[in-house]
């Protein structure tokens, strides 16, 4: 049995890996970098939750509707329709042991150049931070793929799902880009688009340059990526409130409910401490994983704060 | 077999305006489990409750409200919220084009083909333009009551609408600081570069597979008529003890090695 100080270190640790979103490692030739995975992109602005009529926020709950009940967490498993109505189960063991042993690495065998891939292939993007005592291996890739503008390409299984992925590297700062499959992607043919495009006159194309260059710009407006929705909503949230309209008390239990949930993490505060977490052991290093742990059991915003 | 068109716009160009139809580009191959009662199988079925009571709640009673920082609740009316929802429009607005690189990665979200639906003259030409000056367009629509931004780019000569994430949703590295350590060695470097030149190549879309997807199926195939495999656990990787540069020059070596013999 663990001791209490050594059960309260290995937590520590877990804190930091337990919000990232996968750890794992990156080989590079025979090179192991072990990684953090977390996502660098937060969920959009202002969420809002399910109340009943008292302003009470709901839950969501599962039920069985044969047995016209609600069921616990132990009693569901995961079932694939093989056909109508014919289920069957897989359980997480199963897709654990379904990936081939080198899919938990993210193995970088193919490098190319970094601005040649489409962004019709980009699906979601993630920040990798340096997960092991040294930094140096991470540091290394990293300047290495900045200095040559390439991007490593590679597959990797997480959660029972395999992913494609691009890793870049900015500013000493590693990134993972997860990229559509090919046959994720409908071909232009799909949609109606002929085989053979018809060609366009010269002329014609020389007046659309001409549209082009009158409205180019160097960059976007600042404005132009805002959330007009979220703001406005913001704006009616704030008059009701200054109104005192239709406004409600969270009560206690649902406090903590609320802090389970994975929006209320301030992300860039989490990928900060992540990514200075390596290269000093000792004390130190152990002070600061545990003031982490500290200040999230304190109150958390909820998802919606700037 | 030609996919349905989701919507129909036009792209406005100052006082330009082209016909299109918007379809998605996205095909879902992903493989979906339902949520089943482990005793009797029962595919369950999602409700939402008051967690002090327990009683369930049913849509039509459901109300949408704001939680702030606080701990303050605001219901927000279904009208209030209706209000809010941006007027339709068939306009796919473009504000302004830029440089392919003066987006990162992180902000594109979903990709949309458009489809021409008369004035098809214009239609190739601007795909063909965009393509020549290497900009894309800034559009602004409305769609299905939501508003969107997104880049208009030129794709296998045809058009594309990639919608865009908002400001405060991508998380950019310059708000970062890189981790610190000693300086990195001349040697080690080198080699690295020379490793990614080794492993140097096209990104070609059509040799990735997700085989993973693939073997789940059989799987669950061989699983239905009664013949699962053998699970077996994943062993830990061993921990190498050699230095970074060895291991950096082993990986040149073999990675040399392996391009002679393709």
């Amino acid at each position: 049995m663990p001791s209490h100080a050594s059960a309260q270190r290995e937590r520590a640790r877990d804190e930091t890996r337990s919000r990232a979103f996968w750890s794992g490692t990156i080989t590079f030739g025979l090179v192991s970098i072990p990684v953090n995975l977390f996502p660098a992109v937060r969920s959009h602005g202002v969420a809002l939750r399910m109340l009943n009529e008292d302003g009470v926020p709901l839950a969501r709950r599962f039920f069985c509707p044969k047995q016209d009940r609600e069921v616990a967490d132990d009693e569901i498993v995961r079932g694939y329709e093989i056909e109508k109505d014919e289920y069957v189960v897989v359980t997480d063991d199963e897709l654990e042991a379904l990936e081939p042993r080198k899919s938990r690495d993210i193995d970088l065998r193919r490098f190319v150049p970094a601005d040649e891939i489409d962004p019709i292939y980009f699906e979601r993007s993630y920040f990798l931070t340096p997960a092991g005592e040294s930094t140096k291996a991470y540091r290394l890739l990293g300047e290495s793929l900045d200095q040559n503008k390439r991007a490593g390409i590679a597959t990797f299984v997480m959660r029972g799902k395999e992913y494609l992925i691009a890793i870049t590297a900015e500013k000493g700062i590693m990134r993972a880009d997860t990229l559509r499959f090919a046959d994720e992607l409908r071909s232009a043919a799909d949609v109606g688009l002929p085989k053979k495009l018809p060609k366009a006159k010269a002329a014609d194309v020389t007046k659309m340059r001409k549209l082009i260059d009158a409205h180019a710009k160097a960059a976007l407006a600042e404005a132009e990526l805002a959330d007009e929705y979220a703001e406005q909503l913001q704006k009616l949230v704030a008059k009701k409130e200054r109104k005192h309209e239709d406004i409600y008390e969270l009560p206690e239990e649902a406090e903590e409910a609320a802090d389970d949930d994975a929006d209320v993490i301030d992300l860039v505060e989490v990928l900060k401490r992540s990514l200075q977490s390596g290269e000093k052991s000792g004390p130190r290093k152990r002070a600061r994983k545990a003031a982490l742990r500290k200040r999230s059991t304190r109150k958390r915003k909820t998802a919606g704060k700037r | 077999m030609a996919a349905r068109a989701m919507w129909k716009g036009s792209i406005k160009i100052g006082r330009t305006a082209l016909a299109v139809k918007l379809y998605s580009a996205v095909q879902d191959k992903s493989v979906h489990f339902r949520l089943l009662h482990k005793t009797d199988k029962e595919p369950l079925k999602q409700h939402m409750i008051d967690p002090q009571t327990g009683d369930v709640v049913e849509s039509a009673d459901v109300k949408r409200g704001y939680i702030d920082d606080g701990g303050v609740i605001v219901m927000l009316e279904d009208e209030e919220l209706e209000e809010l929802e941006p007027e339709g429009s068939r306009d796919i607005e473009i504000t302004r084009f830029v440089p392919r690189s003066a987006l990162s990665h992180g902000y594109y979200d979903r990709p949309y083909w458009l489809a021409p639906e008369e004035g098809k003259g214009n239609y190739y030409a601007l795909a063909e333009a965009l393509e020549e000056e290497q900009r894309i367009g800034i559009a602004r629509w409305v769609m299905r009551k939501k508003q969107y931004v997104g880049a208009l780019v030129p794709e296998a000569g045809g058009l594309m609408l990639i919608t865009l994430r908002h400001a405060g949703e991508v998380v950019e590295a310059s708000s970062l600081e890189a981790p610190g350590g000693r300086a990195l060695d001349k040697k080690e470097l080198a080699l690295a570069e020379q490793l990614i030149s080794a492993l140097q190549g096209e990104f070609d879309p059509d040799e990735w597979r997700d085989e993973y997807r693939d073997r789940l199926l059989e799987f669950i195939e061989k699983k239905s008529k009664g013949r699962a495999p053998k699970i077996r656990r994943l062993r830990p990787k061993k921990e190498t003890t050699k230095s970074l540069e060895d291991v950096l020059a082993a990986s040149l070596k073999a990675a040399r090695k392996e391009r002679k013999s393709a």
